[in-house]
């Protein structure tokens, strides 16, 4: 185990080696999984659709692996003292890839008549909004009817992606033909896709900056099955395993593979973070001693390394260590038996059988299950393990028929936009996974999150986080796992693959294969 | 005979919309909808996003009222849309069938061929060790998983030894035409195809070996072996011919699978089929695809139960059908 890891980390550090001058031309052969339902990411924002249009369309903003933002199509921008005017000034040479051009009148259709139509996590933030507006062809305008902390991060492309106005203007949406032959400003264009074989995107030959993209073209292969996807990747088919692609038991024996690089980068907007879901509305897990007791009888230390091949972290607190405003200065819950059976003992009880669902995910998660299963039985916990598939699952979180259930959600950079979700109370409703699953009410943390989300000032918006984060930690609404890592894994010789925080999702702009 | 023909095309309609319709109440027992796996994959959704979903699909419907517009449209010849793949579903069926069929059809030769050869071969030389061989090979091949053999294919005839391509149709971006597409795609062909076909070419050796061993101990065998004809003949015109008979139904039994794809090859194999279209719509209860494949594949069992009684019309003289 300890040399197989080492193989690890010594692949982890070639893959931060120095390199050349990047080169132009070449193909990209990448695994996606599972094939997308549609290309067009202002209508479907699931996680391949990002991962392929990604490079096809962009935000006005990228984000390096901090989460500093970046320039993409706003070359820069200004936020006002009070906070509440954004200006943006966009590059004045964009193209479509139809050839027409991108002015600030896209932005505003995009996020104010589109987006806020069709796209449910941006609409939330978009409450804050109060115009947008476009005084020049260049310039972009955003009042927000008050401060809105996290409001510069919601520029990348996965959040508000730019829509062409002069092709979906006055139409429907969601049946317009162009939804299948995407029309963005990326550095890639898309050529074809064969459903269940592959997706080709070529060079875009009119990109605005100059000299990039380096690669002439991208194919992204469609393999339903991981050990498939595995053996893609041992003959040659493909050069990069976007994270998930293969089961973890996997990940070892390909990362030592020559001229095999491995990063667990490239995931820090997203920054994955798994949990329990508990349900605090009835059972033994609507007392917080059983919670805690669960956070207590977990051996998370073991999870991470024997299912997780060591990546990751420890979750701490409700917000990842990778998320703005995280702090470690919380009640901790290290792997202890005997605190999980003294408070078991004191709530009394009953050793009444609770349900766990698994996220059926794939092996790894079965077993993480299993693990878990496991770690309760032995300090008197009774689980049983229901099985579901994701349609299922699906359903018997949104109807709250569950006792515990792994999940794993995204928290885009800032506790306002992927925390306060999961434990405000305004948030407790059926029908979404998404939400307020496990029925968690506490007054002050819905104040708490509400201040946070609104104070101007990071210091302010730090001490109300670290006060939620403890408050949090001592309730133990849900029952918090790993900060997830997941590998990319790609030859060596493909650089500049990973460089910003949500990594191949729009990497391959300055992705180059050296020879 | 046109009679018989017209009788069961009834019947085999009346069958179908008989299927159409359990299938339909199946499906939709199912616990969640295409909805709420859309919304669970969409990392964030709120009641609107969902309810605006369910009225797209039509689920906000009575169920019955989904099931009236649905056979509707059937009777029109109209198999839906998909509203996860945006596209009609006879299309998406169409664009799949042609790789099925080829991949089908392959297997369905190769374990006809091999395995009703290996039968009369086995049958010839009984108790001898190529009939043990044969035999040992055939209970290994019945045996075997599926997904397992798959596996093992791969391992060895890709990876090792690197002779075949593990998995996909042809080999992604090179672009070939003309012959040197047909040989890609061939080499593509050559391990799911045999993988398929193993399980039923054991069937097949089986079946035949044994029915063979059954009919040269029969009357009439004995007789053309006295009136001393020529033991070549006697096992061409008289053995094989009644031999058949068996091995002729289990054909049309897997010759009306063959549209309904192979779910666990074509998936392992990364193969663009139709068995795969269907795992997926049934993973995301994408219910219009999966209704729609389980249409034309019970159609096709119905039509090759008829060409089957048809066949035997044939083989066997002395059934006199209808």
């Amino acid at each position: 185990m300890l040399k197989r890891l080492t193989t690890l980390a010594a692949a982890l550090l070639v893959s931060t080696a120095l390199h050349a001058e990047p080169v132009s031309g070449g193909r990209a052969n990448v695994v996606i999984q599972p094939e997308p339902p549609s290309l067009m990411v202002g209508l479907v924002q699931n996680g391949p659709t990002q991962m392929v249009a990604g490079n096809i369309y962009e935000g006005l903003l990228r984000y390096d692996t901090d989460l500093q933002p970046m320039p993409q199509l706003a070359k820069s921008w200004e936020v006002s003292e009070d906070g509440l005017t954004y200006t943006f000034k966009l590059h004045d040479n964009v193209k479509w890839h139809d050839g027409e051009p991108f002015t600030s009148a896209d932005v505003v259709f995009s996020a104010d008549k589109f987006l806020r139509e069709t796209h449910a996590r941006l609409r939330t933030s978009l409450e804050h909004v109060e115009s947008i507006t476009a005084p020049d062809d260049t310039t972009v305008v955003f009042k927000l009817k008050q401060p809105f902390g996290p409001f510069m991060g919601i520029f990348e492309v996965g959040t508000m992606p730019m829509i062409p106005k002069h092709i979906y203007e006055g139409t429907d949406y969601e049946n317009n033909p162009a939804n299948n032959t995407p029309i963005g400003t990326g550095p890639f264009k898309f050529e074809e896709w064969v459903k269940g074989s592959h997706i080709r995107l070529v060079r875009n030959e009119d990109y605005y900056e100059e000299g990039l993209p380096y690669l002439d073209e991208i194919y992204w292969h469609v393999i339903p099955d991981a050990a498939s996807r595995a053996v893609a990747y041992e003959t040659g088919v493909v050069d990069i395993l976007p994270g998930g692609s293969v089961e973890n038991f996997d990940v070892q024996r390909i990362a030592a593979m020559d001229n095999t690089c491995i990063t667990d980068k490239g995931w820090e907007y997203f920054g994955p973070h798994s949990w329990m879901w508990l349900n605090n509305r009835e059972g033994p897990t609507a007392d917080k001693r059983f919670r805690q007791a669960v956070m207590y009888a977990m051996d998370r230390e073991f999870a991470k390394s024997a299912l997780w091949n060591d990546l990751g972290k420890i979750a701490q607190s409700p917000v990842s260590s990778s998320t703005r405003f995280f702090t470690d200065d919380v009640n901790k819950y290290d792997h202890d038996p005997e605190k999980a059976k003294a408070l078991l003992e004191e709530m009394g009880y009953d050793g009444e059988t609770v349900r766990l669902l698994p996220l059926p995910y794939g092996e790894t998660w079965q077993r993480w299950a299993e693990a878990v299963k496991q770690n309760l039985g032995e300090v008197g916990i009774n689980v049983e393990i229901v099985a579901t598939d994701v349609a299922g699952w699906n359903q018997k979180l949104a109807e709250w028929d569950y006792d515990m259930a792994f999940t794993y959600l995204y928290q885009y950079g800032d506790p306002a936009l992927g925390v306060a979700r999961t434990y405000i109370s305004s948030n407790i409703a059926k029908g979404s996974q998404w939400n307020n699953v496990e029925g968690y009410e506490n007054p002050k943390v819905d104040e708490l999150f509400a201040q946070a989300a609104v104070a101007v000032t990071k210091e302010e918006r730090q001490q109300l986080y670290t006060e939620v984060q403890q408050i949090l930690t001592e309730d133990v609404p849900v029952a918090w796992l790993l900060e997830l890592g997941f590998p990319t894994i790609y030859r060596c010789n493909v650089k500049d693959l990973v460089t910003t925080a949500i990594g191949v999702n729009d990497g391959f702009k300055n992705a180059y294969i050296e020879e | 005979m046109l009679r018989f023909i017209l009788m069961r095309l009834g019947k085999a309609v009346i069958i179908l919309i008989a299927i159409l319709i359990l299938n339909f109440f199946l499906i939709h027992a199912a616990p969640g909808d295409p909805a709420a796996v859309m919304a669970g994959e969409a990392g964030a959704a709120d009641e609107k996003f969902i309810a605006d979903l369910r009225a797209r699909f039509g689920l906000d419907k009575p169920l019955l009222t989904q099931l009236g517009i649905y056979l509707g449209g059937v009777l029109q010849f109209d198999l839906g849309f998909s509203y996860r793949q945006q596209m009609p579903v006879a299309d998406l069926i169409f664009s799949r069938l042609p790789a099925t069929l080829l991949l089908t059809m392959t297997a369905f030769v190769i374990s006809l061929l091999l395995g009703t050869l290996a039968g009369v071969l086995a049958s010839a030389r009984v108790g001898k060790w190529s009939d043990t061989l044969i035999s040992t090979l055939a209970l290994l091949f019945y045996a075997t998983p599926l997904f397992w053999a798959a596996l093992m294919a791969v391992l060895l005839f890709s990876v090792t030894l690197n002779w075949l391509p593990g998995f996909g149709y042809e080999t992604v971006g090179a672009n070939y035409t003309g012959f040197r597409r047909v040989l890609d795609i061939g080499q593509h062909l050559i391990l799911p195809a045999t993988t398929l076909g193993l399980f039923f070419m054991a069937v097949y050796m089986r079946m035949t070996r044994a029915s063979m061993l059954e009919v040269s101990q029969l009357d009439f065998v004995k007789t053309a072996r006295a009136k001393g004809l020529r033991s070549g003949i006697i096992q061409r015109r008289h053995i094989f011919r009644n031999a058949m008979l068996p091995v002729v139904t289990l054909a049309g039994l897997q010759a009306g699978q063959l549209v309904g794809g192979a779910v666990l090859t074509e998936t392992v194999f990364a193969w663009p089929g139709i068995g795969r279209l269907m795992f997926e719509a049934l993973a995301q209860r994408d219910y219009n695809v999966l209704l729609g494949v389980f249409f034309i594949s019970s159609a096709m069992v119905l039509l090759f139960n008829l060409i089957t009684d048809i066949l035997y019309r044939f083989v066997d003289p002395r059934i006199r059908v209808g």
